[in-house]
């Protein structure tokens, strides 16, 4: 039904902003101590969206086509609510450690959720704009939402400055971008901008657009806010940041750049690259020397997205099937790795400095192990999952000829295996130091789970790989 | 066979890992189990590979024993043996139960990780030999880094932080390139299956470059000279089993990975680039076996000295002759078990004197006749005595060598002069002598479980020494194939050429 009034497509982001409105308003009406309960409900809204997103087929559009949602979005969509409803579930006994769940952190991120699956199905400059900001807006709280905690606030503020400063670029490019093809959306855009007449005024539109979305993604040289926020959001929260908004805004890089820049592909691809490059870079050096283990993920981030751009760079349909794979991957690693770094807590307290982690292989083998596959597999070592994320974009960069960009990016890996090896080392080398508090039973779910499926994907790859074939193909 | 009886040889391993994980109980007990399990898993994955020797048809160079399975879309699970591959599983298969039983008494700490660390990665070696696929292979290849790593790293020496972390890293850079070579075959020939790949005809510029790619990954492995250096490092750290596994099977992959892949995917490359193979090895062969000379550290001096004799290894194989590649697969084979040997004799006295230092030796035949009697064949094996099986696959190779290249021959040929020189100098310094130091003693002789280490690798070394057929007759017609369509790439190309010609 192409462009036809039928909200029924947006079904998974009404659920989410109805739901989020209701808890609101549940939370209000009751007292504090319920706001576990609205966390529950909170998780169970997501799970609804995630069954409306199942529900879905073929390519349909909504709201003059300014909306879309095609089986790229939809796989996009169901890994970003599971990285939202695992997080919001690891987050309980953090909050109940520390004593101060508000119902406003499960209700504000239902609404950056909101936000995520807006910005992945945007196709049009300014559904893409709003989705961003009810993302940001809705991140800049949560980071800051530890609010007695200098650190938090410090998180917030600088999160929200550099982010406003970031939206402000891409409102410009994309004001450029109108300017120079006279529309906002991405399909009259693709037909407006001719492969011989790009104009510069409409590449530097562009640039701008990039540029926003490197912030949004923590690339390099955009990325000066992710270790400090990751330091200084709570922990759950910063488990949040690197698994759900990564995946939405890098959705929303690949679906913008190949919906609406088609034509300058050789343009943007040399931006992407110097992206990949750098962010690969600075991830590896950065995180050599890092103690605290958030920002050492927040450095580890940094690079991985560096690793999906590699995909992106690749310019082809190969290329996008990559960065799927990778951000699959990825959320898998991520979201163990955070259980793992919630479950470090000792006499009532929370520890992050990576020394902590002594000897863990003596206290607690499971844990240990299950923290040693994922390293591993972050590192993209095989026969771990982490090896086919990398293996799947670097097969799209060779194919497309990036030969530079390929070797740079496996030399790169050796660097960054070093800080994974480090964290090894330190559990599984080193005496051990004093026990950690048992782990929650939901986190150590989440480790068990994510641990799994690394290790065991190398048995089953094909539905992953298959099913994102077919996303990326609905691209093209 | 109707059963896939590669996959059951590769995983059974793994599956003894899984049955050691599962083990609960008092700690003494729950050790004493997974020492067995791990015992009596390698052993039946030993017998498995016998009953594979049996039935293998050595007249054929064909793949045999082949499985296939749906896996990866375009690259499949794919697994068989040949000529140049059943030998190394059997080394492969053959060595794990001696390291188990090797490490028997001497590791007490963290038993279960142990055995399911070495069980794990024989499932992985076996991988690298019995893959018959690219991708798969790479998976093999570079997984085996993970349980050596922490092999080294949790049961090493003193060092063992540093020496794990080069290990992994120095392999780790020199296989990712591989990786990416692996990726521009696929796009090129639209396959990562290796039998396909065979034959086919890479262009001659592109073969160039993969060739560096996949020698940046076996040169480390090897190791060649100069990317030897995390070699010593790791041996020296590395557990008795450690260093028997390294130095066995994992330099092997190195080897194997020449004959696999360098030579037959690209034969115009590795015929243009042989002589830096040659000159390469041939200083591998001298340097290190002066430097090898200076050691005073009993493991350190053989692994220097396994370098060396890794270099008539990479020699023989790219002469590209019948002696050479027999030879050079022979030498491997001889390589694992002599100075898989070695290192477990070294481990031997370790265990009792908790000391690798030369000088604190001295006079051992007083008191450890059986003991002296195991090194001396060992260290005459390694100097390459006619009647040992080091005297087979250094001839070979050098024969191969010398219808080549007659410098490389003669050049190679001083490095076993050098060889006999620090390996004797160095039987002479812990065997002979007078046992004067207090400190030995009461050093006692080989235990029961020692001589069962032992005395298959004794037999092996003296038997393959005077009747190495049973090898030799296994890879002869894969050998031969190999030669046959390297000489036809060889010859195409020429007509090309020639045809091109103005």
């Amino acid at each position: 039904m192409p462009s036809s009034f039928h909200l029924a497509v947006a079904l998974p982001e009404i659920t989410l902003s109805i739901g989020a409105m209701a808890l609101l308003m549940v939370g209000v009406a009751t007292r504090e101590d319920r706001s576990e309960l609205v966390l529950g409900i909170a998780v169970g809204v997501i799970a609804l969206a995630g069954f409306f997103v199942l529900r879905g087929t073929g390519t349909e559009t909504l709201f003059a086509d300014s909306f879309i949602v095609d089986s790229f979005a939809r796989m996009m969509k169901l890994l970003t609510l599971i990285g939202a409803a695992v997080t919001l579930l690891m987050s309980v006994d953090y909050w109940r450690g520390k004593g101060r769940l508000k119902f406003e952190f499960p209700v504000l991120v239902l609404l950056a959720t909101t936000g995520m699956m807006m910005m992945i199905s945007a196709n049009d400059l300014i559904s893409l704009y709003v989705g961003l900001e009810l993302q940001s807006l809705a991140l800049y709280v949560v980071a800051a939402f530890d609010r007695r905690s200098a650190k938090s606030s410090e998180a917030g503020l600088k999160y929200f400055v550099l982010g406003a400063l970031s939206s402000g670029m891409l409102l410009y490019g994309a004001s450029l971008i109108y300017g120079f093809t006279g529309s906002t959306l991405f399909t009259e855009i693709a037909a407006a901008v001719q492969p011989s007449g790009a104009n510069l005024g409409l590449i530097f539109g562009l640039v701008f657009l990039m540029v926003g979305f490197a912030f949004k993604i923590s690339a390099v040289p955009f990325h000066m806010w992710t270790p400090d926020v990751y330091e200084g959001a709570p922990t759950p929260v910063t488990a949040f940041f690197a698994a759900a908004p990564k995946l939405a805004a890098m959705t929303l890089m690949v679906r913008t750049l190949f919906a609406a820049f088609p034509a300058v592909t050789p343009e943007w691809q040399q931006i992407v690259t110097f992206l990949a490059i750098a962010s690969m870079a600075l991830g590896a050096f950065a995180a050599i020397g890092q103690r605290n283990i958030k920002r050492l993920m927040a450095y580890s981030s940094i690079g991985h997205m560096g690793y999906a751009l590699v995909g992106l760079a690749a310019g082809t349909a190969e290329g996008v099937q990559g960065v799927i794979i990778y951000l699959a991957i990825y959320l898998a690693m991520t979201l163990g790795t955070f259980a793992c770094i919630l479950a470090m807590r000792r006499n009532g307290r929370m520890v992050e400095e990576i020394d902590q982690l002594a000897g863990l292989s003596a206290t607690n083998p499971l844990m240990a192990f299950l923290l040693g596959v994922l390293l591993f597999s972050l590192a993209g070592i095989p026969p771990l999952a982490g090896f086919f994320a990398k293996f799947y974009v670097f097969l799209a960069a060779i194919h497309a000829g990036l030969y530079a960009l390929a070797v740079i990016g496996v030399l790169l890996s050796v660097v960054g295996a070093y800080y994974y090896l480090r964290i090894v080392k330190i559990m599984y080398f080193d005496e051990p130091a004093e026990r950690f508090e048992p782990m929650p039973g939901v986190l150590a779910t989440v480790l068990g789970g994510s641990g799994l499926f690394v290790l065991l994907f190398v048995a089953y790859p094909a539905p992953l790989v298959n099913a994102a074939a077919t996303a990326a193909k609905s691209l093209f | 066979m109707s059963w896939p009886v590669l996959s059951t040889i590769t995983f059974l391993p793994l599956l003894g890992a899984l049955l050691i994980v599962g083990l609960r109980g008092q700690d003494g007990s729950a050790d004493r189990n997974a020492r067995f399990i791990a015992l009596w898993t390698t052993l039946v994955t030993f017998a498995l590979s016998l009953l594979l020797w049996r039935d293998f048809d050595p007249t054929t160079a064909q793949f045999q024993f082949v499985e296939r399975r749906e896996w990866l879309g375009t690259i499949h699970f794919h697994m068989g043996v040949d000529g140049i591959s059943l030998p190394f599983v059997l080394l492969t298969t053959l060595l794990m139960p001696l390291c188990i039983l090797a490490s028997w008494i001497s590791i007490t700490a963290r038993v279960k990780e142990y055995m399911i660390a070495f069980l794990v990665l024989e499932t992985l070696m076996l991988g690298v030999f019995t893959s018959l696929d690219l991708v798969l292979f790479y998976l093999f290849f570079e997984g085996g880094l993970i349980p050596m790593f922490l092999i080294i790293g949790i049961w090493g020496g003193p060092r063992r932080v540093y020496a794990s972390f080069k290990f992994f890293l120095y392999t780790l850079a020199g296989s990712l390139l591989m990786l990416l070579a692996i990726m521009a075959i696929y796009w090129e020939a639209g396959t990562t299956d290796i039998p396909t790949l065979l034959t086919h005809g890479f262009p001659a510029s592109m073969q160039t470059w993969l060739w560096f790619a996949f020698l940046a990954s076996f040169a480390v492995k090897l190791p060649m000279w100069p990317v030897h250096t995390w070699l010593p490092d790791a041996h020296v750290e590395a557990p008795t089993a450690g260093s028997v596994i390294l130095a066995g099977i994992l330099l092997k992959m190195g080897g194997y990975g020449f004959l696999r892949f360098s030579i037959p995917m690209f034969p115009l490359a590795s015929a243009e680039f042989a002589p830096l193979i040659f000159a390469l090895s041939v200083v591998a062969i001298i340097y290190t076996s002066l430097v090898a000379l200076a050691q005073e550290d009993v493991k350190k001096l053989i692994a220097y000295s396994s370098v060396a004799h890794m270099g008539f290894v990479t020699i023989g194989i790219f002469t590209i002759t019948m002696q050479g590649l027999q030879g050079g697969i022979f030498q491997m084979l001889s390589h694992g078990i002599v100075f898989g040997a070695l290192f477990l004799c070294v481990g031997v006295i370790y265990d009792r004197m908790h000391t690798r230092e030369i000088s604190a030796y001295g006079g051992l035949v007083d008191r450890m006749p059986l003991y002296a009697f195991c090194f001396m064949v060992f260290t005459l094996a390694n100097v390459g005595l006619p009647g040992t099986s080091g005297f087979v696959g250094e001839f070979l190779s050098l024969t191969g060598a010398f219808r080549v290249n007659t410098w490389v021959a003669f050049l190679a040929t001083t490095g076993i002069i050098l060889s006999a020189a620090y390996a004797l100098w160095l039987y002479r310094r812990v065997i002979f002598g007078k046992l004067e130091k207090p400190s030995l003693k009461f050093i006692t002789d080989l235990t029961w479980r020692e001589i069962a280490v032992m005395t298959p690798l004794v037999l092996l070394t003296v038997f393959f020494g005077f009747y190495p057929g049973p090898v030799l007759d296994a890879s002869a017609a894969s050998v031969e194939a190999l030669i046959k369509n390297y000489h036809t790439a060889l010859a195409a190309a020429e007509q090309a050429r020639i045809a091109l010609a103005p």
